[in-house]
């Protein structure tokens, strides 16, 4: 039976259909105190004094302790680059003197209940010297501006300048025609709709800090917990409940989960910190907000040949560990020119420290941007040189593979081409075209709009060795053991939040041991049962994780060989695994069940060959040392503005996608119109907003408006393959493409159908009243 | 997100709860549906000290009775109650306005009588009860009164109900077989970000939206009143108000937003 | 200040008798942790997300914008009452067999919406299916698998079509 390919049902369904997961906040301990925290109420500014005496004597309230109590490690990400590239910045735990966002933890409270909690965080008194917040790039940049981190000079925490083509000034003084565009992204909440959380015992028999947490990459916590709380790593533990969503949000350590580690290590009392909507909205880990100002130059014939960029990202107040506040720019400005063959580059990328709440990786990291950066300068160029806008894309895409683009990249072979010629026909085929003419002959405005794009999948240490971080993320591990019925349990060093991993990785092994999905349990999220692991986050799982699965697979399936040609009194070569047997290959015989294997393995190790050991246990890894393999696709966007509200109305989506061999089609797809609704969130409806004082004006979900099924249309999808040479199962990732490609199709959609009025929009979230202005101005 | 402490009183009937509320004083609210108030409690910008919970009077005061065109429905008669009574084309429009508040959830639990009573400036029950002249039963120590719907809403989130008062019934005193309302906001079932209401039969224009209160705009009935064009009185109302801006969007965009829905709403409700 | 009431409460059918909570307290909190009935989830408390759809009297409500104190003499149905005896019901089934979850957090809130509006309305065509599935916020899948699952669901309580797979 061939698992791979096929759209099994997800084993998570059952307990997650029927209320029997259990996520973070299902967990109830005995003795179990409830922690939230006091947070700064001003965006920047000097703490003068804490006083929680008010606190300690509401009812219920048993601890509430500030930095200088609890001395913990603060949290450093650091990025191996010069002090002109690169400022490390210490977030602290708790704020010790200094606040720089509404929101920062300042002190953590525990109490009985949830609710008395919250008595108590109110009821502290806090006092403040408060200076003029610093609040986006050009209060940052001002000469002589006020400095977030004082080691950061002009606010800048990353500053890079790369590839710098030979003479590529001379290609623009030269060129035909040179295009620039200027875009601006909004800041954006990756929002999983469980928040965050942790659940902190010590078990003293094991002597062994429990920390229970919803995150992406359990051993990264756990390594910051020891290194905060001055435990070894052994003493810590992460474990990894059922994840209500992450999308890179929780793929950084935060610091409200080590405070409540702490809290715990010192009361010895289990503590359960559960994020609350309006701290997840204005305290947690934020992203998106950018600023790209691109010219590129080009021949007469639409072919670009130079490519000059300067991106500011807005990174918030600290460096996100690991990453660093280097997550963005460094991707953007690896990844700026994506599917196209541009034979000159230069980029600067920064990343510059404000008084707002801290940028994470979020779902697509600077992809959704660069792609829309780009494929607005592919836009603007066939305007200005009367080119069809797809026709200019196919003359610039790379076609020939492996290609080594001018930004170092080598990109493994996608079928770029195909999937937009696909896209288009498909919008021709159904009649958009028409339809485009016929409305725009009534004075309606309808517009067609593409994207085309890749996304680096499968980031191995090759991939993050080139951006110099300190922690190198990239392989992964994982561990098969058969037991006595025949079965195996997977371990893994990823960890699902939603991408269905149990029915994914079970399917990779099922196929190379020839077991029953129903036969195979993963384990994940659990640092005591697997040495190391980086968890899940930029579409690793299936590629890296899955990679390690199939070696292991491998491994325990050739054990499997050498022991069932052993008991059949054969040679390996002669043998071969059917359906939980193991069997000659001519058929003659008894057929030897796996059970049959595990008892001669564990409770007759008399019977084993003498250079066996007992057990039946496999473990591999998995890495990619090269740069990655590309996933690719094309998506289609038709939207039609109304003129009197300038609300943006999907008429049709289609994306073209290519990842690979898919392992699961239904949950390809499932990530791809997942990840589409995301990108149309971040193009049309959310944004991250505060006031002149810093204070954040999206609270709640009133003002950060995620959008409903009301807003997202139904999208179709259709799979090309081009297998990854170099992962096992021929599988590249596929968890970020959908929002990476949206905003780019939604705002080429938006400008196409403005082109009457000759405005042209370059920044997101694209509000329905700039839409309604520019069709009001032009009527 | 948890509310503040307070007491919980549940009310067995109205004048009872009445003498309660006057008893406990201006730190004491009523509870109906409690789709507005609770929200505000977990978030803690409210904290009432006691709350009377009318739940209990349900079986009194959640009716629709419709009889010889005029409309009667008890204060705590939930939205999605209209939205599924089997009102006569007299009335038809306060069954399809329904569906522009919140969602379904929010609608089996938000009552007519809250909704006035909370008094938010975009809220459906505001506009239509300004839109259609509804008399406001409210009861209090001294007995009943009726605030006509126009005089009920002064100001912000502030209504002209004494803090004991109770809402029990609400009177639509005439027929509105041609009257509509619409809507606008980027995320349908959001609070809009201007909503337009018209009633052809009566000449009434009413806002939201644009105002801290449901806004009447005299100068677009007076372009009704004497047979103009529907762009012409949507035009009389954009050029008649202030409107606020925020985060949704700017004076500007809130008088085209005027413009667009009030000629929406006069069609709707002339095809009617 | 923090006054403890005694109440009751039926849910799936069984009645919870001598149940102190704060008045405070508010429903789901308490089916939560007081019940241990923790497949409605919390997802913002302040009534837009849908985690915590229940039905009160058959009705989908937020359990976030109820006190528990209000939800008694009433019938309330949770997810866990779906399921009988371990085997998924047909709205279950749907949303497993259309991928209409994946992290999962939201579907407890989305099945209970579902069942009390079809229950409701079991003629829905799919545009009344999407304007109630648009009640509640899901962020892993776009929300169409979720409208395919719940239109199947109420197409094969008709009789249109079997039952998928």
């Amino acid at each position: 039976m061939t698992w791979v390919g096929r759209s099994a049902a997800r084993r998570e369904d059952p307990r997650l259909l029927t209320g029997n997961g259990t996520f973070v906040d299902d967990i109830h301990l005995p003795r179990m105190l409830h922690a939230q925290f006091v947070r700064s109420t001003i965006a920047n500014g000097t703490v003068t004094g804490v006083d929680l005496s008010g606190t300690l004597a509401v009812p219920g309230v048993v601890a509430a302790f500030t930095a200088a109590d609890l001395e913990m490690g603060d949290i450093t990400a650091v990025l191996e680059r010069p002090p002109s590239e690169f400022v490390p910045t210490a977030m602290p735990v708790l704020a010790r003197d200094r606040v720089r966002f509404v929101g920062e933890p300042i002190a953590i409270v525990l109490a009985e209940d949830p609710y008395s909690v919250e008595d108590g965080v109110e009821a502290a008194q806090v006092t403040y010297e408060a200076h003029p917040p610093v609040l986006g790039e050009e209060a940052a940049l001002a000469p002589g501006a006020p400095l977030v981190h004082a080691a950061a000079a002009a606010n800048t925490l990353v500053d890079v300048s790369m590839f710098a083509t030979e003479g590529i000034d001379d290609i623009f003084a030269a060129a035909h025609r040179v295009v620039r565009v200027r875009s601006r992204t909004g800041r954006q909440n990756a929002l999983p709709l469980e928040t965050r959380g942790a659940v902190a015992t010590w078990d003293a028999r094991e002597e062994q800090l429990l920390v229970r947490t919803c995150t992406q990459v359990p051993h990264q916590v756990r390594t910051v917990v020891a290194g905060c709380l001055g435990l070894g790593e052994r003493a810590v533990r992460v474990v990894v409940p059922d994840m209500g969503g992450g999308f890179g949000l929780k793929c950084v350590v935060g610091r409200e989960e080590i405070a409540a580690a702490a809290a715990a290590l010192r009361l010895r009392r289990p503590v359960k910190w559960i994020e609350d909507r309006r701290d997840a909205l204005t305290a947690s880990f934020l992203a998106r907000e950018q600023r790209y100002d691109v010219c590129a130059a080009f021949d007469e014939d639409g072919r670009i040949l130079a490519l000059d960029a300067d991106v500011v990202c807005d990174m918030g107040a600290y460096s996100c560990y690991p990453f660093t506040a280097g997550i963005e720019p460094l991707m953007a400005s690896a990844e700026l020119p994506g599917v196209y063959r541009v034979p000159a580059y230069r980029v600067r990328g920064r990343a510059i420290t404000t008084n707002k709440a801290p940028s994470a990786p979020y779902r697509g990291v600077s992809r959704p941007q660069i792609v829309m950066v780009m494929e607005r300068v592919f836009e603007r160029a066939a305007r200005e040189l009367d080119l069809d806008p797809v026709e200019i894309r196919r003359r610039n895409l790379i076609t020939e593979f492996p290609y080594t683009g001018i930004n170092d990249v080598t990109y493994d072979p996608g079928s770029y081409l195909e999937a937009l010629n696909l896209c288009e026909r498909m919008l021709r085929d159904e009649g958009w075209y028409e339809r485009k003419e016929q409305a725009a002959a009534e004075g309606r405005f309808l517009g067609i709009g593409y994207s085309c794009f890749n996304e680096r999948t499968g980031y191995g240490s090759g991939a993050f060795a080139k951006r110099k971080m300190a922690v190198v993320p990239g392989f992964d591990l994982a561990q098969i053991t058969m037991d006595l019925t025949g079965g195996v349990t997977v371990t893994t060093g990823t960890m699902s939040h939603g991408q269905s991993h149990e029915t994914t990785l079970a399917q990779i092994a099922a196929g190379r041991l020839g077991l029953d999905l129903a036969q195979i349990k993963i384990h994940q999220g659990d640092t005591d049962r697997i040495t190391y692991g980086f968890g899940t986050f930029a579409s690793r799982s299936a590629t890296i994780g899955g990679s390690a699965v199939a070696r292991a697979a491998t491994k325990l399936a050739d054990r499997l060989l050498h022991l069932g040609a052993h008991l059949l009194e054969t040679t390996p070569d002669d043998v071969e695994l059917h359906d939980g047997h193991v069997r000659r290959r001519d058929g003659g015989g008894r057929a030897l069940a796996y059970r049959e294997l595990a008892e001669v393995a564990y409770l007759k190790a008399n019977l084993l060959p003498k250079d066996a050991e007992p057990g039946l246990t496999a473990t591999a890894s998995f890495d990619v040392h090269g740069d990655g393999t590309f996933s690719n696709a094309a998506h289609g966007a038709v939207v039609e503005l109304h003129p009197g509200t300038g609300r943006v109305e999907f008429l049709r989506y289609v994306c073209v996608e290519d990842c690979g061999v898919a392992i699961n089609p239904q949950v390809v797809e499932g990530q791809c119109r997942g990840g589409i609704a995301q990108g149309i969130a971040g193009a049309l409806f959310e944004e991250v907003t505060y006031d002149e004082q810093g204070e954040p004006l999206c609270a709640s979900f009133i003002d950060y408006k995620v959008p409903t099924a009301n807003e997202i249309p139904d999208i179709e999808i259709h799979h090309l393959e081009t297998p990854c040479a170099f992962t096992e199962s021929g599988a590249k990732g596929a968890g970020e493409g959908g929002t990476i490609g949206a905003p780019a199709a939604v705002l080429n959609a938006v400008n196409d159908a403005l082109r009457p009025t000759g405005v042209e929009l370059e920044d997101t979230p694209i509000r329905p009243e700039t839409v309604q202005r520019a069709i009001g101005a032009y009527a | 997100m948890k509310p503040a402490p307070f007491t919980y009183h549940r009310a067995r009937d109205v004048a009872g709860a009445i003498a309660l509320l006057a008893e406990l004083g201006e730190d004491a609210k009523y509870l109906a549906g409690g789709q507005s108030l609770v929200a505000m409690m977990n978030f803690r910008l409210a904290r009432p000290a006691h709350l009377v919970d009318l739940g209990g009077l349900r079986g009194e005061l959640a009716y629709v009775r419709e009889d010889d065109g005029v409309l009667r429905l008890g204060a705590l008669t939930t939205h999605h109650q209209v939205e599924s009574a089997p009102l006569g084309p007299d009335f038809a429009v306060l069954r399809e306005a329904m569906s522009w508040i919140g969602h379904l959830p929010i609608r089996t639990r938000g009552t007519v009588g809250g909704s006035l009573a909370h008094g938010e400036a975009t809220a459906e029950w505001c506009l239509l009860a300004v839109l259609l002249g509804a008399e406001v039963v409210v009861q209090g120590v001294g007995g009943r009164r009726t605030v006509p719907a126009e005089e009920l809403f002064l100001g912000f989130f502030t209504t002209a109900l004494e803090p004991e008062e109770m809402i029990v019934e609400v009177v639509f005193p005439r027929p509105a077989p041609h009257a509509a309302l619409t809507e606008f906001a980027q995320r349908r079932g959001d609070f809009a970000t201007v909503a337009a209401a018209v009633d052809l039969d009566a000449g009434r224009v009413v806002l939201g939206g644009v105002a801290p209160v449901p806004l009447r705009v005299p100068e677009a009935e007076a372009v009704l009143a004497r047979g103009g064009t529907f762009a012409e009185c949507a035009e009389a109302a954009a050029a008649a108000i202030d409107p606020p801006a925020d985060g949704d969007g700017g004076a500007g965009y809130r008088r085209a937003l005027t413009r667009t829905l009030l000629v929406q709403a006069c069609e709707e409700a002339m095809r009617r | 200040m923090t006054e403890k009431l005694l109440i009751s409460l039926t849910v799936n059918g069984e009645q919870h008798d001598d149940l102190v909570v704060e008045s405070r307290h508010t429903l789901v909190d308490v089916l939560r942790h007081r019940l241990g009935l923790t497949g409605t989830h919390v997802g913002c408390e302040h009534g837009i997300c849908g985690a915590c759809t229940i039905l009160l009297d058959g009705a989908p409500a937020r359990a976030c914008l109820i006190f528990a104190a209000q939800a008694e003499g009433q019938d309330i149905r949770t997810v866990e009452s779906l399921a009988d005896g371990g085997e998924l019901n047909d709205l279950q089934r749907a949303f497993s067999a259309h991928h209409g979850l994946q992290c999962g957090f939201c579907t407890p809130g989305f099945l209970m919406l579902a069942e009390g509006f079809l229950a409701e309305r079991p003629e829905a065509t799919r545009e009344e299916i999407r304007e109630v599935v648009s009640a509640n916020l899901c962020r892993c899948t776009g929300y169409q698998t979720i409208v395919d699952a719940i239109e199947d669901c109420a197409r094969t309580r008709r009789g249109e079509v079997g039952e998928p797979r």
